[in-house]
């Protein structure tokens, strides 16, 4: 990649001003730093999709398939038959250009075809000269162009740069949303074998394996006794979850993410905690062990073949419900997609808190709960002793992921949990949070190494925003309920905002925790010295 | 040339309609011909255009979430910006359609120093659209007074309340004046604002100048270049009635190219991007109810997908697992 | 279709509001506005015309009224020279409506027939100079 560029440098490189030349008549430059590595020929083979070979973006030749545009082509007239959003959005779209300025790439970079407007008119150019009139009969005049080989690679670097966070949606004024377009778009690239490797490596994992990570079962297991060690280290309590156990009341499925590497493997500890201390029968799995779904970002197909292990393996080991961990575009697809794909789920039945008793009526048809539904419900319901002066060394802000604010509407219940677990609760501009959140620049499968420039860019808004509260309130942890999130935001802010860390809101749980026969905590999940170190907890 | 072309288009069409009429005499063709065409291909082309929406299904229930969901029930639902129910659907759309709710969510980000990213409230664009859209409305339901023989009650009464500030003679309609500020506005910023201007296509262009040409020669007919409007009536009822006749002093030039353009907005509509009218309607991220987890969608094409199992899963790792202590199916 | 019943009763709605002008006047007279010219002043008249030519008066008598209006009562001039010349009296009821004497036959039957409601006689109704 192009040097890992300062902040600094950056902000420099930002001009909002296009440049002269016609969009058309600009041609894509593919640039280092921007773009993710192209899938292998493995990871391609694995879930048996077309054109597996290896092959480098950055290389003129992209190894396609002969007759490639008639594939393409043939693509779209597929999908314009399947998907009326696909359809309508590419008849509707007035140019009125309320979006631009909406999309985190576009603020990042000043790159005119990041704005959500021209990323579909990319797509819609090419729809225009093949399957409408005017555009079969006036070209460029009416807005159309032939799809070439310039064209499709435009493609294929745009729409892996967006994140399909659906920010352009809210101020759209028909509601076209860019992640349609985009996931249209990734689909076709795929008809090609031009995905990219950090979806599809994760993809391949995640199908034979069970998860993005590739963690084998033994591995889960023993990465998951590393936390139970440290738990015992810093509460003096031994949890022993149990895997695989058929009769249990609940499945619990989280993102892999949780599994593996901090910050996230402290949100799992959270929650191993918090089951603990509920005495929850529940049962982890290690063949449906993610709950994020990389082939969301591929194509629907995949994403449902991804999904079907869900509700199979909740089928096989008899539970009655399942509570999900937290993840942004897991929640997005359990909302919106998996009952449609892989429902319904009849074996199951409606959740119902074992503790409070509460009914959670709106999971009646997915039997799936959101883990932090869950706990606030215990925490309103009084069933948890809390203390969060033990969060007191943090100064808490809460970012929103996109896909549970603009594909679910999860405000109130993260920021109910984290409120009743630190006594230092600061939110970011308006403009920033609930459903106007900023994607944290990395989502949809783009949080590689190799495009970090693209990251950080697309990073910017929210890392901005946690500047201004940092600097404002001196906030110092950033919570969310996102795998993603806690991997994309801890780069993100180091690069930003130095000094602010990033947190799952079930690590500041289990922080404020008071565990049934636990020993006096001298440090919180992450081994650092609590405020009153030593000191007796005060509720 | 984006924008040229669409101009000198309309001032060709303007031109057409002069030359037909006083140098070909053509009336008829301009005054009825035309006029029942350019009706004829509105009506059939948006039935068309939404009917062609309407044979793909939705496969997936995307309504784009902007409030909070429904959930336990001590967490108090946003009900029209992330509705369950159809009631709150309907309100959602109609706030959409009637008052524009998502452009006025509209936001202006700048970079400043520091660096700074700031988002102030941008309301023109709302303000401008929905007066657009607004007084043409209006005016299209004022003109029904040359469209009906006792003209409705409400016409009159939004013609009375349309020029209640008795200006001049004929009375100046406040709807014209706001519908040709707004035109202007959106015109302008479609030349001004360089985003904007970098986005835009001729597609974009050409109904502006149409409808601010229309608007121009309705206030030019009306204010300045005056005609008969009996005649006008005449031959507008004629046309209603289905006995078209060119009145004998018939209605002077200028109707004619007021006429002509809007029968070119009319045809052009359904192959436009103003379908958006109908398509706004249609669109899966705001007509859906958030409600997926508690009622299934069917998507109609679903089909079975190739799955890896948990016995292919447990045949690859039978071994790691019984080590690991995890229960296999098979021993 | 899918979601075939909402899509159509929409366009049941929007073709509705299309086709009104056609449908609204079906039954309905044609009803052309009928002006009669046959009042005493006019029939003694050796040539019958107006302050102005005719083609002028259809499409500008609004305009002059209002012209007169403003000469008359906030100039105080009441003597208006016409296209060709002639002399006229600056007045509604002494000029105007001294030939035009039958304002339902004349003035009303264009105003009905375009819905236009002049406010000339929301003032002249009882004009002085009508006393005469």
């Amino acid at each position: 990649m192009a040097k890992e560029m300062k902040p600094n440098e950056i902000i420099g490189s930002i001009d909002y001003n296009p440049p002269k030349t016609d969009w058309m008549s600009t041609p894509v430059q593919i640039k280092p730093g921007m773009f993710c590595w192209g899938a292998k020929a493995k990871s391609i083979n694995t879930v048996g999709f077309p054109n597996a070979r290896d092959w480098n973006p950055g290389e003129e030749d992209w190894k396609l398939p002969e007759n490639w545009q008639g594939t393409v082509l043939e693509g779209i007239a597929d999908r314009l038959k399947k998907y009326r959003s696909f359809r309508l959005f590419m008849d509707i779209c007035v140019r009125c250009g309320a979006c631009a300025d909406k999309c985190h790439f576009y603020i990042g970079s000043g790159d005119p075809k990041n704005m959500p407007v021209l990323r579909a008119e990319l797509m819609r150019s090419v729809y225009r000269r093949y399957f409408t009139t005017p555009g079969k009969m006036l070209g460029k005049l009416a807005g159309a162009r032939d799809l070439d080989i310039n064209v499709l690679k435009e493609w294929w670097y745009y729409f892996f740069q967006c994140t399909e966070c659906r920010r352009c949606s809210v101020f759209c004024p028909y509601g076209i949303d860019t992640a349609e377009i985009t996931i249209m778009g990734r689909e076709l690239m795929n008809l090609l074998g031009l995905n990219i490797e950090w979806t599809m490596g994760p993809v391949a994992a995640c199908y034979m394996k069970g998860n993005h990570l590739g963690l084998e079962p033994h591995t889960i297991t023993s990465n998951i006794e590393f936390m139970l060690d440290d738990i015992e280290t810093i509460t003096g309590i031994k949890v022993n979850p149990s895997f695989n156990r058929k009769g249990a009341e609940i499945l619990f499925v989280t993102p892999s993410g949780d599994l593996f590497a901090d910050p996230g493997t402290y949100t799992c500890m959270g929650y191993l905690m918090l089951f603990h201390e509920l005495g929850l029968d529940y049962t982890w799995s290690t063949y449906a062990s993610e709950g994020g779904n990389f082939g969301f970002f591929t194509s629907n197909e995949m994403a449902k073949r991804l999904n079907s292990k869900i509700y199979a393996e909740a089928k096989r080991l008899g539970v009655k419900y399942i509570i999900g961990g937290e993840c942004g575009h897991m929640w997005r697809v359990l909302n919106q997609y998996m009952d449609t794909w892989n429902g319904p789920a009849d074996f199951l039945e409606v959740p119902k808190s074992p503790i409070t008793g509460t009914v959670f009526e709106n999971t009646k048809s997915t039997k799936m709960v959101h883990i932090v539904e869950f706990t606030a419900d215990l925490i309103k319901n009084g069933k948890l002793k809390l203390d969060p002066s033990r969060n007191d060394h943090l100064k808490v802000t809460f970012h929103d992921s996109c896909n549970t604010a603009r594909g679910m509407g999860f405000f109130e219940e993260p920021r109910f949990v984290a409120k009743a677990v630190c006594n230092n609760f600061y939110e970011m501009p308006e403009d920033t949070i609930r459903e106007k959140t900023f994607c944290c620049g990395s989502g949809s499968g783009l949080n590689a190494g190799e495009d970090m420039d693209l990251r950080m860019r697309g990073g910017l808004p929210r890392a901005n925003a946690v500047k201004f509260v940092r600097d404002k309130y001196g906030v110092n942890m950033l919570a969310n309920i996102c795998a993603i999130d806690r991997a994309a935001l801890t780069t993100s802010m180091n690069y930003w905002v130095p000094g602010v860390g990033v947190t799952g809101v079930h690590e500041l749980v289990a922080n404020a925790l008071v565990m049934k026969g636990e020993k006096p905590r001298t440090t919180d999940l992450r081994g650092e010295p609590l405020p009153n170190a030593g000191g007796e907890s005060d509720v | 040339m984006r924008a040229l072309l669409p101009f000198i288009t309309v001032i060709v069409l303007v031109l057409l309609a002069i030359v037909g009429v006083e140098a070909a005499n053509l009336q008829f063709l301009f005054g009825v011909v035309i006029p029942y065409a350019a009706a004829a291909i509105f009506l059939a082309g948006v039935i068309y255009k939404v009917v062609s929406w309407g044979r793909v299904p939705v496969p997936f229930r995307i309504p784009t979430t902007c409030g909070q969901q429904k959930t336990l029930p001590w967490i108090k639902q946003s009900r029209i910006e992330n509705p369950t129910t159809s009631a709150g659907v309907i309100t959602r759309m109609l706030l959409e359609v009637f008052l524009f709710r998502s452009l006025f969510r509209n936001l202006k980000t700048e970079l400043r120093e520091g660096p700074q990213l700031s988002y102030g409230s941008d309301k023109w664009l709302w303000l401008a659209g929905l007066s657009f859209h607004w007084t043409f409305l209006l005016i299209l339901i004022r003109h029904l007074r040359f469209f009906t023989q006792n003209v409705p009650i409400p016409v009159q009464m939004l013609e009375h309340l349309d020029s209640f500030l008795q200006i001049g003679l004929p009375l100046l309609y406040i709807t014209d004046v706001i519908f040709l500020a707004a035109v202007t506005f959106l015109l302008i910023r479609r030349f001004t604002i360089p985003q904007v201007k970098y986005i835009s296509l001729a597609a974009d262009y050409f109904p502006l100048f149409l409808i601010l040409g229309i608007g121009v020669s309705g206030v030019l007919m009306r204010y300045f270049i005056k005609t008969d409007v009996v005649g006008v009536k005449e031959l507008t009822m004629s046309l209603v009635s289905f006995s078209p006749a060119i009145p004998k002093d018939g209605p002077g030039t200028i109707f004619y190219v007021h006429l002509f353009l809007i029968s070119a907005l009319f045809a052009y509509f359904p192959f436009s991007k103003l379908v958006h009218m109908g398509g706004v309607f249609l669109s899966p991220t705001r007509n859906l109810a958030n409600n997926s987890r508690m009622v299934r969608h069917v998507n109609p094409w679903n089909y079975p997908v190739k799955v890896h199992t948990y016995e292919e899963y447990e045949n690859d790792f039978r071994e790691k697992m019984k080590t690991a202590g995890i229960p296999v199916e098979k021993e | 279709m899918y979601n075939g019943g909402k899509i159509i009763l929409g366009l049941a709605v929007f073709a509705g509001l299309v086709t009104f002008p056609f449908l609204y006047n079906i039954g309905q007279a044609d009803r052309q506005p009928d002006l009669k010219l046959d009042t005493p002043v006019i029939r003694q008249m050796a040539v019958k015309h107006c302050v102005e030519p005719k083609a002028f008066m259809r499409a500008e008598h609004m305009q002059l009224l209002n012209d007169w209006r403003n000469e008359a009562l906030r100039q105080g001039n009441r003597e208006y020279v016409s296209s060709t010349g002639e002399k006229y009296n600056i007045s509604l009821q002494n000029t105007c409506l001294h030939c035009h004497s039958n304002k339902k036959k004349f003035c009303d039957e264009c105003h009905n027939y375009m819905a236009v409601h002049p406010y000339c006689f929301d003032c002249h109704l009882q004009p002085k100079e009508n006393v005469q």
